[in-house]
């Protein structure tokens, strides 16, 4: 795990709102798991000076080809930067970093549900569960068809996609719990993965303590270092013993037990 | 050849280069060769575990960084049993900070802490979040040699003072430390400050208040480092915005005898190699034999016209 200079190949618009980043990094830097993260140096432009890394969980990870995929939003000083970079540009990419989802091999049927940019970080892990065998069922939550975007890279990678908008009214919490009930109860899914969403947290930490299904969130949180050292990205997670603790989002996870972790307010 | 090694407060360092207190964990060795930085300082420890401060826990700015983070702590067992072992195959001393709320604390813990494996205590008696509104022993010269005294009375180990640079004298504060027997003083722990979220109202930490670090600081604690060599015996340890080698000859040249490299860990996480080869390859330009003839290297300017060689 090292700082890496990587050529940019690829930076562009996918729809609106979501950028598609995808960087050469051949020296070694393509053997992140899923779930987990590289810190980026994001340029300084203008008054554009982000201080610090930022945190993104791989979109794609090509092995062959030795290229690393972001999927990302424009939010806020390192995002806006981070998308002037054009093809040819060199990017400071630091890891992989945190620890990412643990899939074991028993697992039968996955069902993954994401929204937002939680799409991109979940799309690894329908590409390993692939590679392993296991079955997967994603749900894609998103403001309309078009923010869907994963939903053919999922399918190429033998994933089920379900796609769920507001615009066409089938994104919400109840309609979503019937689809993942019935995945349940009808096609054996036995493990529940999750990101970008705390009323989909929610509804999964309720159903999977109601069928005795265990799964993982990825959570995000703004970071300093990324690699333990500061202690700025905590989050509160249940502990051991009945109560809470705070725990450092880039080095206890960025995935967590769906069962530990706890829906922020907002 | 350069000759990079330095003598620190009893301790022999190959060179002068250490992370801040606070800026470096177990994660670094996964990074880098921790047998080439001078020291390994670790995050300090008080006696009670302490979760730390509710998030939001840091503000960035364009040269620098707000963060109240709290000491989180899991206590000295946890410490000696969980900590200690990870740096234990690397042949570089290490700092233990600790922090506690009483004289009598601060004694107990470097006790305890005095274990196999501990070459230095570091007291940091400069943290800005501990409790009672940002107030610390590092702002009372009587309460900082308190806290020295009984220290050095607990320990066998060199013990490092680290000033807090809320203070109006810090000299006072670093003399207060020297006669109380401290065998350094690092120089300094954040300033104080605060960030205001306008948009919902609110603190933008969860703790109101917080250490302001980084580049932005430099000049500030640069000239607080000058103040502290000139006004003590005992080494200083300059710590305050040193992100090239290139601020470190600063501090060294102002009176420190060694740096340590904070914020920017969080950002390279191999800064500290950058410094300890760029200082080398200075001395190596400049003709200096040996780093520690670099501290207090500073000449005056009075006396000398421009284009006239000292």
């Amino acid at each position: 795990m090292a700082e890496t200079l990587c050529r940019v190949l690829h930076n562009d618009w996918v729809n609106d709102t979501y950028k598609h980043l995808i960087v050469d990094a051949a020296h070694g830097a393509a053997r992140a798991a899923p779930g987990q993260f590289f810190h980026l140096l994001c340029p300084v432009i203008g008054e554009n000076a982000p201080f610090f890394r930022r945190p993104m969980s791989v979109y794609r990870i090509d092995k062959a080809q030795g290229r690393l995929e972001f999927l990302y939003k424009i939010v806020g000083r390192g995002t806006t930067t981070l998308a002037t970079l054009a093809p040819g540009d060199e990017l400071n990419v630091f890891g992989p970093l945190g620890r990412g989802f643990r899939l074991g091999a028993d697992r039968k049927h996955i069902v993954q549900v994401a929204r937002g940019v939680g799409l991109a970080t979940l799309a690894p892990v329908a590409e390993s569960a692939g590679r392993l065998g296991i079955r997967t069922t994603a749900i894609l939550s998103a403001r309309s068809p078009e923010h869907v975007m994963s939903a053919d890279y999922l399918r190429s990678v033998g994933a089920e996609v379900v796609a769920v908008t507001d615009s066409e009214g089938t994104s919400d919490a109840a309609a979503v719990e019937r689809r993942v009930r019935s995945l349940v109860e009808r096609d054996g899914g036995d493990f529940f993965v999750t990101c970008g969403s705390n009323r989909l947290l929610r509804l999964l930490q309720r159903l999977g303590a109601e069928y005795g299904i265990g799964g993982e969130v990825a959570m995000e949180q703004p970071m300093g270092c990324g690699n333990g050292m500061c202690f700025a990205c905590v989050g509160s997670f249940r502990n051991d013993e009945g109560g809470t603790s705070y725990r450092r989002v880039c080095w206890d996870g960025p995935v967590f037990d769906l069962q530990e972790a706890i829906a922020w307010s907002t | 050849m350069v000759d990079m090694s330095v003598r620190i407060g009893g301790v022999a360092l190959k060179n002068p280069v250490m992370p801040g207190s606070g800026t470096m964990a177990e994660g670094l060795a996964r990074v880098m060769d921790l047998n080439r930085i001078g020291a390994i300082v670790t995050k300090t420890v008080t006696p009670d575990r302490r979760e730390g401060c509710p998030p939001p826990r840091m503000v960035e700015y364009k040269d620098g960084s707000l963060m109240a983070i709290g000491i989180p702590s899991q206590g000295p067992d946890y410490y000696i049993a969980e900590i200690l072992p990870h740096y234990r195959s690397f042949d570089t001393p290490l700092v233990c900070s600790v922090s506690a709320p009483t004289v009598d604390a601060f004694g107990a813990i470097t006790a305890k802490l005095s274990a196999p494996g501990v070459a230095v205590i570091e007291a940091n008696i400069s943290c800005p979040n501990l409790e009672s509104d940002g107030k610390a022993f590092g702002m009372d010269p009587e309460a900082s040699a308190r806290v020295i005294r009984r220290m050095k009375a607990s320990t066998d180990r060199p013990v490092w003072a680290k000033l807090t640079p809320n203070v109006t004298d810090i000299a006072a504060v670093a003399q207060a430390v020297e006669d109380a027997g401290a065998d350094a003083v690092t120089c300094a722990n954040g300033m104080l400050g605060m960030a205001v979220d306008v948009e919902n109202f609110q603190p933008a930490l969860g703790n109101i208040t917080g250490g302001m670090t980084g580049s932005c600081m430099r000049p500030v604690i640069l000239r607080m480092a000058w103040q502290v060599a000139r006004a003590v015996k005992i080494p200083v340890i300059g710590s305050g915005g040193i992100a090239t080698a290139r601020d470190a000859l600063e501090y060294l040249m102002v009176g420190c005898a060694a740096v340590q490299v904070g914020t920017q860990n969080f950002i390279h996480a191999t800064a500290m190699l950058d410094v300890i080869d760029g200082i080398e390859a200075f001395c190596r330009r400049k003709g200096v034999a040996r780093v520690r003839d670099l501290t207090g290297a500073m000449r005056p300017r009075h006396g000398l016209r421009e284009g006239q060689a000292a």
